[in-house]
């Protein structure tokens, strides 16, 4: 396999203390060699890309994603996904099993990771936790990370019934996986099959939408967590999937304080918009978890500030522009969120707030490592794999969603500024995206 | 320690602005029209009622209006129709159970059909709150909003609004933020469910009104009172009554309630409207009521058709906001502004 040689560049490396200029020598797929600039001994031959005034850290992981294959592919497929990522600066996708059929089975698992689907990035696939996403019965856990999947999850429906939670965090535990709950209690945000489309507050009443109550989602975590206590002597681990409530927030604060083990991811769109965006029923601002209040989104910005927060995961979740172009009520959930991830979070998190860049990055790379358990990534220590992202950190740009790379246009961030430009993302090695100029 | 979390001040993007509506003979909203055009549209209602016919059928003479139906009604589409013929357009019913609707065109495919078979203007009742909207952004006609779903239906609240004014207001020629300056009007039942109240919550205010809602916490949630300025929330009905010079009685809409359970015997013991309850607490108020009424539920048969009743009044100032309405539709863009 060629080498490749990142010169001249400033290296950004939270999980292994390194903030400073280096050269970087990528060979065979993993990082073989760091020096200060000039100083690399085995870059002789291998292609250079001249890094000068850029930032080189380790390739984003979007630890929740939905890249929509098998079964749903006019909306996504693990090629288009995967492209999407690499322009984000992403080298590594964790995706959620609700595709058609669900993948709940090491062969699906197997399936998404194959040469065969085109991915350009890693793809870590999330296997369903219960038979179907149907909270009823769970899965071989042990068979499907022997297959490769990185956690379990229902995502897009919560594991509801507290017997089937406590024995998939038992059987998970088990066998070392974590367990990602999308945290909804169904009873009361869907009366008869009708399920409710924004947060419950004055915006949804003003709108005459149905609304889902911000202790939907905390009560179910209120509930996993003293599951997680009671069976704390098997060391069970709970990801909180989209953590969109104030009350979710100081629950898993609490629980950390109670020494457990439970992590948490935040999307953009939590931390940055509230249910006023949804505006005159734009079906982009449409997702679950919903936008929510004001108090609610200020309470996620302080959740990530202060370090509660494990991960920005982006819930990125393509629909067909006809599938959106509905009454807000039908619309389905979710928006695209690959592509600008790295952009808002720099110009919020780190420029508007003052957010370190290296936690930034630590958030978008080492800590949803962590979470995941992925060895050898989210750091650019050598022996590494050679995940790396290039990026100008300054240049701001406009992100328009008809140009994404992604099959679908689904963003409620079209013509926002983003800032930080990416030059090349590197999955293991290879190039993955490079900017056309 | 941990309980004082320091609150700190985060720039966050702002909200931008709704670029709706995008057609300016558009009436979606009530928010849609400046006092101005409300005070326009009361005048030209009135002198449209009292045209001559003959003269009046030539005002839209062969204009197209379709009307796009996907919910039933007696009340707003018979009177959109009336007052556009009256005015001499053309207009065609599509509904969704005879139509294409039914095997699975979208509402913008719906839309650019009408459009391009020669529609002007569509006047939309759907059952899907923001449904107006959407079709204006796709079709970018004048789109009158006949009810979209739980959210506006802001004809019926400038219907309200004229019969509200016959009774209290008689003989004034504009209306300002002070009109109705000393005026309750209790708008009682169903509210978590109606687009009648919303219209009016969001309009009577804005000419000086006090909005009471009044009605038990499923039907009403407490949020309610933050909907808008002059706008208060009060459980106990006869309380209610005792402060309003208007009662706007609602109907429980059963095809909203989505396995909500309301107890019928406790809610006509406590908001039943009755003769009773009338004399004692509101003997000069003006009664409404959106329609369908439901007799013998939330007002009783005397009171709707006792004196204090004005529930045929709206019905007839219907016909005539809605003239005012369709004619703006189609006459708006070459006036070159919004009303």
């Amino acid at each position: 396999m060629t080498a490749l040689v990142i010169r001249g560049g400033h290296l950004i490396d939270p999980a292994a203390g390194v903030d400073a200029q280096k050269d970087i020598l990528l060979q065979d797929g993993h990082v073989a060699e760091i020096a200060g600039p000039g100083k690399l001994k085995g870059a002789n031959g291998a292609e250079a890309l001249d890094a000068t005034g850029l930032v080189v850290a380790p390739g984003l992981i979007d630890m929740h994603v939905h890249l929509r294959e098998p079964g749903q592919t006019h909306k996504e497929t693990i090629a288009t996904g995967t492209a999407a990522a690499a322009v984000g600066g992403f080298t590594a996708v964790a995706a959620m099993p609700n595709t058609t059929p669900v993948n709940d089975s090491a062969e699906t698992t197997r399936w998404m990771q194959a040469p065969e689907r085109g991915g350009v990035v890693r793809v870590f696939p999330i296997a369903a936790a219960t038979r179907g996403s149907k909270g009823e019965a769970i899965n071989d856990y042990a068979a499907l990370k022997a297959a490769g999947a990185a956690a379990v999850s229902d995502d897009g429906h919560p594991i509801l019934k507290e017997g089937v939670m406590r024995e998939a965090l038992a059987a998970a535990a088990r066998v070392g996986l974590s367990i990602i709950q999308h945290a909804e209690d169904t009873r009361m945000t869907q009366t008869n099959g009708t399920s409710a489309s924004m947060n419950l507050g004055t915006v949804s009443f003003k709108l005459g939408l149905r609304g889902m109550a911000a202790e939907a989602e905390s009560a179910i975590v209120e509930r996993d967590i003293r599951l997680v206590m009671e069976l704390r002597e098997q060391r069970p681990h709970l990801h909180v999937a989209h953590v969109s409530t104030a009350a979710t927030l100081n629950a898993v604060r609490q629980a950390r304080r109670n020494g457990l083990r439970v992590t948490c991811e935040v999307a953009p769109h939590h931390f940055l918009l509230t249910e006023e965006h949804v505006g005159c029923y734009d079906t982009n601002a449409k997702m679950n978890p919903p936008l929510r209040a004001a108090a609610d989104r200020d309470a996620m910005i302080e959740g990530i500030l202060d370090g509660v927060v494990d991960a920005i995961a982006t819930d990125h979740a393509p629909h067909a522009i006809h599938e959106k172009e509905v009454e807000f009520d039908r619309a389905p959930n979710g928006i695209l969120g690959l592509e600008t991830a790295l952009g808002l979070s720099l110009h919020w998190l780190h420029a508007e707030w003052k957010m370190p860049l290296g936690r930034v990055l630590s958030l978008l790379s080492a800590q949803p490592a962590a979470v995941l358990g992925l060895k050898g990534r989210g750091t650019l220590a050598v022996g590494s794999f050679a995940d790396v992202v290039v990026f100008d950190p300054k240049t701001e740009w406009v992100y328009r969603a008809a140009e994404s790379k992604s099959k679908s246009r689904n963003s409620p961030f079209d013509g926002w500024t983003m800032q930080g430009k990416v030059w090349w993302t590197i999955s293991e090695g290879r190039i993955a995206y490079r900017a056309q100029n | 320690m941990n309980s004082t979390i320091v609150r700190r001040k985060h720039a966050t993007p702002p909200v931008p602005a709704s670029p709706f509506p995008y057609n300016p003979g558009s009436l979606l909203s009530v928010m849609d029209l400046s006092l101005e055009g409300v005070s326009r549209l009361l005048a030209r209602a009135t002198e449209l009622d009292q045209m001559d016919p003959l003269v009046r059928n030539r005002i839209l003479a062969k204009r197209k209006v379709a009307l796009l139906f996907y919910e039933s009604s007696t009340r707003t589409r018979t009177s959109f129709e009336l007052a556009a013929k009256a005015l001499g357009a053309d207009t065609a019913l599509i509904s969704s159970l005879s139509s294409s609707i039914e095997k699975g065109e979208t509402l913008k495919d719906t839309g650019l059909t009408l459009r391009s078979l020669g529609a002007e203007a569509i006047i939309l009742r759907h059952n899907a709150s923001g449904a107006a909207w959407l079709l204006e952004r796709e079709t970018r006609l004048p789109v009158l909003n006949a009810g979209d779903g739980m959210h506006e239906h802001p004809t019926q609240g400038l219907l309200d609004l004229r019969t509200i004014l016959a009774h209290l207001r008689p003989g004034i020629a504009t209306v300002d933020a002070e009109t109705l300056k000393g005026v309750t009007v209790a708008i009682v039942g169903d509210i978590l469910h109606s687009r009648v109240a919303r219209s009016n919550l969001l309009l009577l205010p804005r000419l000086g009104a006090q909005v009471v809602l009044c009605g038990p916490k499923e039907l009403l949630p407490d949020l309610a009172a933050e909907a808008g300025p002059g706008v208060t929330v009060e459980r106990d009905f006869e309380t209610a009554l005792g402060q309003s010079q208007v009662a706007m009685m609602l109907r429980i809409q059963a095809e909203r309630l989505a396995g909500m359970q309301i107890d019928l015997g406790g809610y006509t013991a406590s908001y039943q409207l009755t003769s009773a309850r009338l004399a004692k607490f509101a003997p000069k108020a003006v009664v409404l009521h959106p329609g369908p009424i439901i007799r013998g539920l939330e007002l009783t048969a005397e009171v709707a058709d006792g004196p204090q009743s004005a529930i045929l009044e709206q019905v007839k100032n219907g016909v005539a906001i809605r003239m005012a309405v369709v004619e703006r539709a189609l006459t708006a863009a070459e006036q070159g502004g919004r009303a």
